[in-house]
């Protein structure tokens, strides 16, 4: 099967299985910053945005996403390689260390700020819930998000 | 900017790109058109193949081989990264006629496509007759048990290695008399702890990608943290000479030990060799938990003698520790249950430690973060505390009374080493006591042990461990650095040290700008490439910071040596005239200056071209412990037996710390990762070995949701022999949150809970037995 969606503004003609996931189609097609952990939805590593909608790629067919618009992590600021103020304030606190969990961090980060631009700690922790670290202990990436919506904020 | 390196928390130099997603990591940049390689799993614990028919398999579009007993080399191996000779016993094949563990590998498709393989991994006829399986490790060595592995399989090292009983590893020291120290005691302590098998769970399943270069030698990428003993281990089990085998580590999503394993590079590389073709294996989840390595279980007997002055005047220490299938590691992470703990409390004359590593049919350990120490101090710190009550004194105060110090040694540290006899050292920096203090300052101490504060109904509690673990291991452990100067100033940092999200890259790098007066921009790292950096045993034992740290310190300093005598030219003035400043050197008396990049351009095209370039390697006699205090608040409902870590404190020395902010993500991520590992992460079983909960859903690991509040104090020390006074870091903080909670649960509910996990159904039930509330 084939289909276009636009990935990142760009738009994208993939070629694709019935039974295949929007990862796998991400990742084949060059998309390597959606991370595959488990493909059972529960590490949160393939963590885009689809339609503006917070979605596991490893649960979502690719046919689903035909006509739909994907963001990356790497397409947050709609220009290649310029980092957002969410990557700049995981980086800067210490919230990276393997790295493998943060594509999909900054995305739920990125959902989160956009509907609440001021969260408490527990409001952080329950929407990074579904994204699995176990290189940090949630600290700094928890100090990463507060740092970030602050600089949002500044920011307008 | 320049002057000053060490003890700034920069940004890790890789932090950034991995944020936005860089194709970094091994599955990112295997070879587009690889073989996808899949392996199929015995569904028994333990069997003997009859015979396996690939035919089906092979006439499937798509198939391009089927690896098998019958076709691979048996070479007996261990899988286990470890230095040459290994201390793991050789018990294992690429592929054996017997299977097990329910998870052990029977055989493996190369396909076009992941899809492909599966489809011909179910084609795959095999025949097996079953063996009765052993699960109950302190009944392995009976007579009668299931025997699981014959005679051929050896041990490489001098060691007590049988077969025969299914014993993979033992260890026996003694010191002093301890019959005649328990004569001597007011009162005898003996409790028996067990400790359970646990998940790695690095968010990066384990991965290789193998391809031929244009000269037909190997290239493996691999998601590794040991990639040199990944070369040599492989070079051996297919017999093909180490100088055909590169391996690339490139960034590694996690690994805390299950890395240290050499578990699919000879698996690619056979495949490829066969295939001529590209490979990639990317496990599953599913595959990671079950069949690659765990923390292995542990049963430890702890008999004290103590006077009631607080001295105990003999301690035995007896563990059991249940290997699974295989003895990766099973000698040495059972000698470091003895030989990083015993040591703590060094004014015990009289003491023992005996060990028995035993197989059974159980999924196999291996390295994990804490190696030993983990289980040994889940004991140890319950035990004082005990002792601390029945004597009636604070522990925090017995501890501060007992624990060793600067200036002070343990006959422990020469009797009991890893897998051998260890070596003699004094501590030369041991910052525990303020540790301690400054933990017991945060929790609360003073204000809530003893109280039983009731909340909502729920009962709160505090507890305390404490801990020690190494830097690296003494006269084993070896790393390699290279440096080279470019025109403009900048430099070339080559390590085989290796960075599996630790930081290593960076704090390495703020080692050598520290050295050398440069910004850490200056100064451009690559690690780990077999073919491209020099040797390093590579990321394990804690080792990195102070052993790897050590070789690039000493090869920064001979390159500003160096450099100085080519600035001490250039000016026309004696080498000691000159001061070394930032980026530059100056005469002092007639202030003329030579900038480095200045340097660099006569180097490469003035007088006297040379590429400068240093080298240095580091070894170490000794093992500076960095030393920990962790502190637990806990509250408790002891109606339903629910827990809640209110809060966790961690108070490390660990020497200098090189960038004190990834320092504390070391220890946040471990104490987290420990918390989790005592409350709720377990592996359940099947009655026939199958593990039930092979997913993170399942598996229980913390998310931020569940994650308590944590304060972590770095407590400065010096370490003289460490650089710039650091000691190590990795491992130490996952050792006393099981011990901690423990103790905390018992100030809270007065209960001791000895087996872990510390489950609410455990909780409750020790409640209700002891006849409350």
């Amino acid at each position: 099967m084939t289909g276009n969606l636009t990935v990142n503004g760009a738009p994208l003609l993939i070629d694709f299985d019935p039974e295949e996931t929007l990862l796998d189609a991400l990742r084949s097609a060059g998309f390597t910053e959606v991370k595959r952990g488990c493909e059972q939805g529960e590490c949160g590593a393939c963590l885009v945005l689809l339609d503006d909608l917070l979605v596991n790629s490893c649960q979502v067919f690719a046919a689903t996403a035909v006509g739909g618009r994907v963001t990356t992590t790497a397409g947050l600021t709609g220009e290649p390689g310029v980092p957002h103020p969410i990557h700049e304030a995981y980086a800067a606190t210490g919230a990276v260390q393997c790295g493998f969990c943060t594509p999909g961090m900054v995305m739920a980060t990125f959902a989160l700020l956009s509907g609440n631009p001021d969260p408490s700690d527990d409001e952080i922790r329950e929407a990074l819930a579904g994204n699995l670290c176990r290189c940090t202990g949630y600290v700094k990436i928890v100090e990463a998000v507060h740092l970030a919506a602050g600089r949002m904020r500044d920011d307008g | 900017m320049g002057e000053r390196s060490v003890g700034l928390s920069l940004a890790k130099i890789d932090a950034l790109p991995l944020a936005l997603g860089s194709a970094a990591f091994t599955a990112d940049i295997a070879p587009r058109g690889a073989l996808v390689l899949r392996f199929r799993y015995s569904e028994q614990a333990h069997a003997e193949i009859r015979s396996i028919d690939a035919s089906a398999a092979l006439a499937l579009p798509g198939v391009a081989a089927v690896f098998h007993h019958g076709n691979c080399p048996e070479t007996l191996y261990t899988t286990a990264g470890q230095g040459h000779p290994e201390p793991s016993p050789y018990d294992y094949r690429l592929f054996d006629r017997r299977v097990r563990y329910v998870g052990d590998r029977v055989c493996m498709v190369a396909a076009e496509s992941a899809e492909i393989a599966d489809r011909a991994l179910e084609l795959i006829e095999i025949e097996t007759e079953p063996l009765p399986a052993l699960f109950d490790p302190e009944s392995a060595t009976e007579p009668g048990a299931p025997r699981l592995h014959p005679d051929e399989a050896h041990a490489v090292i001098p060691a007590d290695y049988d077969p025969e009983h299914n014993v993979a590893a033992r260890v026996e020291i003694s010191i002093g008399d301890t019959a005649a120290g328990m004569e001597e005691a007011d009162f005898v302590v003996t409790q028996r702890y067990t400790t359970h098998q646990a998940a790695h769970a690095a968010l990066e399943p384990h991965v290789v990608a193998c391809s031929l270069d244009a000269r037909g030698r190997l290239t493996i990428v691999s998601a590794t943290q040991v990639p040199f003993h990944a070369r040599r281990i492989t070079s051996r089990v297919l017999g093909i000479p180490l100088h055909r085998i590169r391996v690339i580590k490139p960034r590694i999503g996690g690994g805390f030990g299950a890395k240290q394993e050499v578990l699919l590079e000879p698996y690619a590389a056979l495949a490829t060799l066969r295939t001529g073709r590209s490979t990639v294996c990317e496990l599953s989840r599913a595959e990671t938990f079950v069949s690659t390595r765990t923390r292995h279980p542990m049963r430890v007997d702890l008999r004290t003698g103590v006077k009631n002055d607080g001295s105990i005047t003999a301690l035995e220490m007896d563990a059991l520790m249940d290997t699974g299938a295989y003895g990766s590691h099973a000698l040495t992470v059972l000698s470091n249950a003895g030989a990083k703990v015993l040591p703590l409390f060094n004014r015990i004359a009289n003491l023992s430690f005996t060990g028995c590593s035993v197989y059974t049919n159980h999924p196999v350990g291996g390295a994990y973060r804490g190696y030993g120490a983990t289980q040994g101090y889940f004991a140890f710190n319950q035990h004082i505390d005990t002792i601390a009550r029945r004597l009636g004194v604070d522990v925090v105060e017995y501890c501060k009374q007992w624990h060793i110090r600067e200036g002070e040694t343990s006959p422990v540290f020469e009797a009991l080493g890893e897998g051998k006899e260890g070596v003699s050292q004094t501590v030369e920096s041991c910052a525990l006591g303020e540790c301690i203090d400054r933990g017991a300052a945060a929790i609360g101490w003073g204000e809530k042990r003893d109280r039983r504060t009731v909340v909502d109904g729920w009962v709160h509690g505090v507890g305390m461990a404490i801990c020690m673990q190494g830097s690296g291991i003494p006269r084993i452990d070896m790393g390699g650095a290279t440096m080279k100067l470019n025109e403009d100033g900048s430099f070339n940092l080559a390590v085989g040290a290796t960075d599996l999200g630790t930081g290593s890259d960076t704090i390495l790098v703020q080692i050598a700008a520290e050295a050398l007066k440069v910004p850490p921009g200056k100064i451009e790292i690559l690690s780990s490439d077999t073919d491209l950096t020099p040797f390093d045993v590579g990321a394990y034992a804690s080792s990195t910071t102070y052993i790897s740290g050590g070789a690039v310190l000493s090869c920064a300093t001979q390159m500003a040596t160096r450099m100085r005598a080519v600035g001490a030219a250039a000016l026309g003035c004696p080498e000691k005239e000159l001061v070394h400043e930032a980026e530059r050197f100056r005469n002092g008396r007639t202030d003329e200056v030579i900038s480095f990049e200045g340097i660099g351009y006569r180097t490469l095209y003035a007088t006297a071209q040379e590429q400068l370039q240093t080298s240095a390697s580091h070894t170490s006699d000794v093992s500076p412990p960095p030393f920990l205090a962790q502190f637990a608040e806990v509250a408790v409902d002891p109606e339903t037996g629910d827990i809640r870590v209110v809060h966790f404190a961690s108070a490390v020395d660990c020497g200098t710390a090189i960038n004190p902010r990834l320092a504390e993500g070391q220890v946040e991520g471990a104490a987290l990762n420990g918390i989790s590992w005592a409350l709720a992460e377990q592996f359940l079983f099947s009655a026939g070995g199958r593990l039930t909960n092979a997913r993170y859903g399942r598996y229980g690991m913390f998310t931020a949701a569940d994650a308590p509040p944590m304060t972590t104090m770095l407590v400065a020390s010096h370490e003289p022999t460490g650089p710039y006074g650091a000691k190590s870091v990795a491992e130490i903080a996952i050792n006393g949150p099981a011990p901690a909670i423990a103790n905390a649960i018992y100030d809270a509910v007065g209960v001791r809970l000895v087996d872990l996990p510390l489950t609410p159904e455990r909780i409750y039930r020790a409640i209700r037995a002891a006849g409350q509330p």
